[in-house]
């Protein structure tokens, strides 16, 4: 197991060398540049700016400056953010997009697995109807929705809880609550659907019927029994999924007004920040990589069949 | 039984336990008072995310928000936004209006520094070293030989500032310039602490290292989240300084500083969302603030090629754009119909500019248009076709629909297609001359119509998107820098003005008005042309 996690560690460079070059290309193919401005500046200017950041090159070159500094651990500075380097502005978006994404998931997997459950159990009575509606209007409904809504009735009508940012520039733990809460809403919808179809086909699997025809209590046999079974389409869902939290929302930081690396990365994309898109990019697919490969290992512990695969 | 109370028990303790734990977070993290009168505190939306807070990097309105209580330069704003004596306390100017003499009051850095005249001649060098690559060195070209100096023809110590001792600085000029003291409350002319950008390099402006001549200094600056500062007690009027504490949010999202502000969250917002003024009238009583502004929204013909190279074409599209209309029904903020490209209210400047044909109904201009057109040979056999891109931003895709449907009511065979582009991409197309009619947008940097008048020169080149070009237009521009009576000087621009009305290269469209959510208990807000509100003037009603 251990070989071959290090296995596909090793195999993820190249994996990541293709997905900067891609996206280094793309984002160079977009029109405008960094600094493309209203008002015009100095031309001796901006041949020192496009120089500085060696815009002036052919692409490959500056991929091959950029490759070069990689390898240092240097992502560079950011074009837009004249007195930060990418690391520091993705160090002080990271956490919070972290927290945020971990949490939500968290809070997605344990109520979305549970509904789901409750859902498989009373399948086509009217638990599993509301409970299969309350998921699909949660994939229906975007966070640029629900966000404002909870932000109107907590914050606003109600005063409660706070709507925005996290206390200044200090870290409250409350003003996590609502985002939190929006952004696991579309997860926990999912997990609940993915989780009552799985359940469904696990209860029928032969494993339950033996374990049943044992005589086991019937909590036993769902919870111990067809819960780890069940668990496998989440957890592949889940891997993926996180990367996708984790690297950030625009909208939920955009709404929430949060400093997380969501909103960086969409704004530096409009703006034509190389450096700071390609190292957001860096961080995503480094992600998603890690939690793919996590997911695998869980697999591999929840469902003893795979082990002998 | 018992194992169960038991449980139930700890489960009861546990979930009071946490209870508990949640109501003392509540309390520790209780929600934030926006406008904290006791504590003296102010939350702000501001527009966006600071690019840099160096002066000498920064290039947007957010940022001279923010920077322009940190730092004071040799003049400063005062509530209203009009030039005061800042860090100079007195000037004198020779006759031919060339040498500006600043006497300097006695004043320190945050740190303790003298904040002296070597300052100030070490950052207008600073700023004009091409090496430093400040965007907005341009603005500073009026000073002698700034523009050679910033294009790496000449040596930094050229630059016409100098330091005659520790408290008198001068200043040569290329030509007389009457909005200097305008100009020199600008960020471009801000001091930097010379011993600690010797020091710290471009790294001088981290929080650790700043020091500011200005109300507030820099605590924490959290990308993309918040910059703080606190009030500065080195300040020189740090005694009549009442706020303590001022917290900048960027808010790209108009709609959510709203309900920042509607939730009480903050004091201030430098924008809301326009749809929702009346809303916003109601449920925030006395916040809403609508000021004129500095900025004219235009469209550029591109007269570089046909058919905006035939003046008359250019004519009958500005006359049968009804702007009125636009201003009225699109804008809801009361912006007023832009019948000029110097907005009113601009200092020294007589603004009686203005489009001949302006006080025509628009059914007649319509038909003006249509005989223009026909004049310059088109008609159903040569039908007019042409693209009009805008920035697909706020409220323009809105007013692209209305140019579209004005300029197609002048007769069945004049089409226009619409695209709609990202503003940055759009930009490049204007300076790229890679459009028919293209919209835009232009705020002054200060208050004087040469910030509007310089952008139709002939000199100014990429920025000059329709690429207008009259001899007559630039002799007039040029005439105006080396005039020293202030009101002959205005006159002059006026007249260029007209000429450019005239040929249309551009067909104005709208002043924007400010609009801010301000707390009615803030004092020392005052609503000016120039949207500048230093937190320096700010005060407490009812403490």
């Amino acid at each position: 197991m251990l070989a071959q996690a290090v296995r596909r560690l090793l195999l993820a460079i190249p994996t990541l060398l293709a997905i900067v070059a891609a996206a280094f290309v793309l984002m160079h193919l977009a029109p405008g540049g960094p600094f493309t401005k209203e008002r015009q500046m100095p031309p001796e200017i901006e041949r020192r700016l496009l120089a500085e950041y060696n815009l002036d090159q052919p692409i490959h070159v500056q991929l091959g400056h950029y490759l070069a500094g990689l390898v240092r651990g240097d992502l560079g500075p950011s074009m837009t953010y004249k007195d930060k380097d990418v690391v520091d502005i993705i160090a002080e978006g990271a956490p919070t997009s972290a927290i945020l994404g971990l949490s939500a998931m968290a809070l997605a997997i344990v109520v979305g697995s549970f509904l789901g459950v409750i859902a498989a159990l009373r399948q086509n009575k009217a638990q599993d109807y509301l409970i299969m509606g309350l998921a699909i209007a949660g994939v229906c409904l975007p966070a640029l929705v629900v966000g404002p809504i909870m932000q109107l009735f907590f914050g606003i009508q109600w005063q409660i809880l706070p709507t925005q940012g996290l206390h200044r520039d200090e870290f409250g733990v409350v003003y996590l609550l609502l985002p939190v809460l929006t952004l696991s809403l579309p997860i926990i919808a999912i997990v609940s659907r993915l989780m009552r179809a799985s359940m469904i086909e696990a209860l029928r699997s032969n494993a339950i019927r033996t374990a049943r025809a044992k005589g086991l209590p019937e909590a036993q046999v769902i919870w111990r029994h067809a819960l780890p079974i069940a668990m496998l389409p989440v957890v592949s869902y889940a891997g993926p999924a996180l990367a996708g939290v984790m690297a950030g929302s625009f909208v939920i930081e955009t709404v929430f007004a949060l400093p997380g690396i969501g909103k960086q990365f969409v704004l530096a994309a409009q703006q034509r920040d190389y450096t700071l898109v390609m190292g957001v990019v860096l961080i995503y697919s480094f992600l998603i990589i890690l939690l793919n490969l996590a997911a695998d290992l869980m697999y591999r512990v929840l469902d003893p069949r795979s082990r002998a695969a | 039984m018992a194992a169960l109370w038991t449980d139930r028990r700890r489960l009861l303790t546990g979930a009071g336990g946490l209870t508990a734990a949640a109501a003392l977070g509540a309390c520790a993290n209780g929600q934030i008072v926006g406008f904290d009168k006791a504590k003296r505190s102010l939350d702000i939306c501001n527009q966006g995310e600071p690019l840099s807070l160096d002066p000498h990097k920064a290039v947007g309105t957010w940022e001279n928000n923010i920077i322009g209580n940190m730092f004071v330069g040799l003049t400063t704003e005062d509530a209203k936004g009009e030039p005061i004596a800042g860090m100079a306390e007195r000037w004198e100017t020779s006759a031919d209006g060339l040498t500006w003499t600043f006497q300097l009051r006695r004043a320190q850095w945050s740190d303790g520094e003298a904040c002296d005249a070597h300052d100030f001649a070490f950052a207008f060098r600073r700023i004009l070293n091409p090496e430093n690559m400040s965007e907005y060195a341009s603005l500073l070209f009026p000073i002698k030989n700034a523009e050679a100096v910033a294009s790496g023809r000449m040596e930094t110590g050229a630059v016409g500032v100098n330091a005659l001792d520790d408290l008198t600085l001068e200043i040569q000029l290329e030509h007389p310039a009457a909005y200097l003291p305008q100009l020199l409350m600008h960020y471009t002319a801000y001091p930097v602490p010379k011993h600690i950008v010797e020091r710290y390099g471009d790294d001088w402006v981290q929080p650790d290292h700043i020091a500011v001549n200005g109300a507030f200094k820099l605590v924490k600056w959290w990308s993309n989240y918040i910059v703080h500062l606190e009030r500065n007690p080195q300040f020189f009027d740090a005694a009549n300084v009442v706020m303590e504490n001022l917290y900048f949010y960027p808010s790209n999202d108009v709609n959510a500083a709203a309900r920042r502000v509607l939730s009480g969250e903050a004091g201030w917002s430098t924008r809301f969302p326009s749809n929702q003024v009346e809303q916003l009238r109601r449920d925030l009583p006395g916040y809403v603030r609508v000021s004129q502004y500095l900025t004219c929204n235009y469209f550029s013909f591109n007269t570089a090629k046909a058919p905006f190279n035939d003046v008359r074409v250019r004519q009958a599209l500005t006359m049968a754009y009804d702007r009125t209309w636009v201003a009225a029904n699109i804008y809801r903020t009361g912006e007023q119909a832009a019948y000029s490209f110097v907005p009113p209210g601009i200092m020294e400047y007589p603004g009686t500019a203005r489009y001949r044909w302006a006080d025509q109904p628009i059914e007649q201009r319509r038909q003006a248009a249509e005989r223009l057109l026909r004049a310059a040979g088109f008609g159903p056999n040569n039908p007019l076709r042409f693209e009009f891109t805008h920035r697909n931003t706020s409220d323009n895709p809105r007013v692209a629909v209305i140019v579209q449907s004005n300029w197609r009511a002048i007769a069945p065979w004049v089409t226009v297609e619409l695209r709609g582009v990202e503003t940055q991409v759009h930009y490049a197309n204007l300076r790229a001359k890679n459009f028919d009619i293209g919209d835009g947008a232009w705020s002054a940097d200060f208050n004087d119509a040469k910030n509007y008048l310089f952008l139709l020169e002939t000199r100014t080149g990429a920025q000059n998107y329709p690429s207008y070009s009259n001899a007559e237009y630039d002799r007039l521009v040029h005439e105006s820098d080396f005039e020293i009576d202030a009101a002959r000087r205005g006159e002059t621009m006026s007249r260029a003005e007209q000429i450019a009305l005239d040929e249309a290269p551009i067909c104005t469209s709208v002043f924007i008005n400010s609009t801010n959510l301000v707390h009615p208990d803030l004092t020392g807000y005052e609503d000016n042309i120039s949207d500048f509100h230093r937190a320096r003037w700010f005060g407490i009603r009812n403490a």
